[in-house]
């Protein structure tokens, strides 16, 4: 079995490019060119002196004793947290920047859910000069004001979608609109591990520096490159999608995936896209996806922001159709629960998608000395009023 | 193959085609619209399949969409709706819809549906070239449907070529880089882009779509493009005027 990408941007039967003719010539363009850029030893050069001076990596690989006490198992955290922008969203956007530039293009737009992936994007564009727009869900803007006002303080111009049910695919509707509007000079930093081909493949790429750290870390620790198992939250799937990529292909790793189950994968509020999706395009790639019986993309539900997406990447399809990763999925309550376990016995406070990897526990038990990495994809702060509202701290 | 479309194709006039979204303004308006274009003397109709998340489309066709959603269309009952539309309509008729709808309905049985019913050809904007020649193309040609490419601005010469190869009605002009409904008029760009394409002497004829919202915007596109079509600007009337006067729009056009 093959869990990287075919030539033709497929991984199994998931993938593609089913994009609007207008699209094309800047899919085609990047499609023809991203690997050959990604591997110029410029490229390489300056992406890893921005990862170590400017993002702080390599970022650590932190055993936790008391939670692994507590569970039975020996813990690792990949502690994407720490690093600047507080979330792994910023590999990514490192990344493209560069791609960006070497591809001629002089505005950048994007699509933010929760916020994160907008931050990181308006600070990549901050950092090198670049015009920033940020496309996010009206109601989104007005849930996460704090990531508003940093893009803003960073110069990007934040744009409210205010189409369908103005949340995160909506917003990434309108930065595609925005792209067809602006073929030329424009490219599109998609977030996460989703779209036409090859940003699937291309932003897992930028985030495979998580699992590539992993393996010579764990060495120093443990003497052995490969965990037992490596655990990731999964909304469309890019900091898992960076953590198993290396592991991908050796199977002695086990690959688990936790969804969000939001109140419960049956309530008709999750974003549980592997247990309620089936075959279907979403925003120019074929993927699981929750939809109407008639083909209509439904809204996810989630407490956490960057985990409600209707689809998810299409390497995560075929992980989870080819039985290669077991997906889990958790609730609202058992990753609060899990979050505030990881604060009260590590002193980490995690962001809450992070914390739906950490609801593990309450669904799979391991043997005490099984290795296990969990990408700890961001911290908490952005959801420090989630947290107080729903534990009733103030 | 030969059906409605190629018929029309080959008068002699510039023809003028009408996009509506289907459940739109009202669930059951579909079977009137569709006559009452005709009977106005529209040449051709492209019926919109409503779709969540119309990525090439603009405001105006993108609401068109979530109302008609609301109202409570899907696929089956267009094709409901459509049953008998033979029976009074001789015109070309084109579904015009994103391909996930057409997916999850079963390809082949959505194009089984459009033979029964009397419809003439497909456009997908999301269903692109290489797809569907690897996968569809055999199952359109086997139902006797027309599937329609789009081109725009931006496309290449060498790519053009490939799409008139693969075309076997007409091929869709979009007209500027925009999504649908955007532009306030034609100016020498547009010129230039639509001179460019009328010298390369397609095999296909153009019919030019997106920013034709009026008499005057007609008659500069189908100076050397076939027809042109109308989407958005049909729709604002809808919104402004329902059913009522759909002749009256079509008169101010020619």
């Amino acid at each position: 079995m093959k869990y990287h990408v075919d030539e033709k941007g497929y991984y199994g039967e998931f993938g593609g490019a089913f994009i609007p003719e207008m699209l094309y010539p800047n899919v085609e363009e990047l499609r023809q060119k991203y690997i050959e850029i990604m591997y110029e030893e410029s490229f390489q050069k300056e992406f890893h002196q921005l990862l170590k001076d400017y993002v702080g990596r390599p970022s650590p690989l932190y055993y936790a004793k008391r939670l692994s006490d507590k569970h039975g198992a020996k813990i690792y955290l990949k502690r994407e947290d720490l690093n600047h922008t507080g979330a792994h969203k910023v590999n990514n956007t490192i990344g493209q920047i560069l791609m960006a530039k070497r591809l001629g293009k002089t505005r950048i737009i994007a699509e933010t859910g929760a916020g994160q992936h907008g931050v990181a994007t308006a600070t990549v564009c901050a950092l090198t000069g670049i015009e920033c727009v940020v496309y996010m869900g009206e109601v989104d803007i007005a849930r996460q004001a704090p990531n508003v006002a940093r893009m803003k303080m960073l110069g990007a111009e934040v744009r409210p979608a205010l189409s369908g049910s103005r949340t995160l695919k909506d917003a990434t509707n309108e930065a595609i609109r925005d792209w067809i509007n602006n073929p030329v000079d424009t490219h599109y930093i998609i977030g996460s591990a989703i779209g036409p081909h090859p940003y699937p493949d291309m932003v897992t790429r930028f985030q495979s520096i998580i699992s590539e750290e992993i393996k010579w870390q764990l060495k120093e620790k443990e003497g052995r490159e490969n965990p037992d198992y490596v655990i990731a939250c999964i909304g469309g799937g890019s900091n898992a999608a960076g953590t198993y990529y290396h592991f991908l292909d050796n199977t002695e790793v086990g690959i688990i995936a936790v969804e969000a189950a939001g109140k419960g994968v049956n309530s008709g509020e999750s974003a549980a896209t592997s247990a309620l999706g089936k075959v279907g395009i979403i925003h120019g790639c074929k993927t699981m996806l929750m939809q109407t019986n008639d083909g209509q993309i439904t809204e996810p539900y989630s407490i956490s922001a960057g985990l409600d997406y209707p689809g998810v990447g299409p390497m995560h399809s075929h992980l989870y159709k080819s039985g290669r990763a077991e997906f889990y999925s958790a609730t609202d309550d058992e990753a609060m629960e899990s979050g505030l376990e990881l604060s009260k016995l590590e002193g980490i406070i995690p962001a809450i998608e992070s914390s739906h990897a950490l609801a593990i526990f309450k669904h799979k038990k391991f043997d005490p000395d099984d290795i296990l990495v969990i990408s700890l994809s961001g911290r908490g702060d952005k959801d420090l009023q989630t947290y107080i509202d729903y534990f009733k701290l103030a | 193959m030969n059906n409605r479309i190629h018929t029309k194709l080959n008068s002699d006039k510039k023809l003028l085609s009408i996009y509506f979204t289907a459940g739109y303004p009202h669930l059951n308006d579909t079977v009137k619209i569709i006559q009452d274009l005709e009977n106005s003397g529209v040449d051709m109709i492209e019926i919109g399949l409503p779709f969540s998340d119309p990525l090439a489309d603009g405001p105006t066709i993108q609401d068109s969409s979530t109302t008609a959603l609301k109202n409570g269309m899907t696929t089956e009952i267009l094709f409901e709706q459509l049953q008998d539309i033979r029976k009074t309509v001789s015109i070309p008729l084109i579904i015009m819809g994103y391909f996930n709808p057409m997916l999850q309905f079963g390809v082949e049985e959505f194009c089984k549906k459009c033979q029964e019913i009397g419809i003439d050809g497909l456009i997908i904007p999301d269903l692109p070239l290489n797809v569907y020649q690897e996968q569809y193309e055999a199952i359109f040609k086997k139902y006797g449907l027309t599937n329609v490419f789009l081109i725009t601005p931006q496309t290449s010469e060498d790519r053009i070529k490939k799409i008139d190869a693969a075309s076997n009605g007409f091929i869709y002009m979009v007209s500027s880089a925009s999504v649908t409904g955007s532009k306030s008029g034609f100016g020498k760009e547009q010129e230039s882009y639509f001179k460019r394409i009328a010298s390369l002497n397609l095999k296909h004829p153009q019919i030019v779509g997106f920013g034709i919202k009026d008499k005057k915007t007609f008659v500069q596109a189908t100076k050397t493009a076939k027809g042109a079509i109308i989407g958005s600007a049909f729709i604002k009337h809808l919104t402004a005027n329902g059913t009522d006067n759909i002749e009256s729009f079509i008169k101010s056009i020619r």
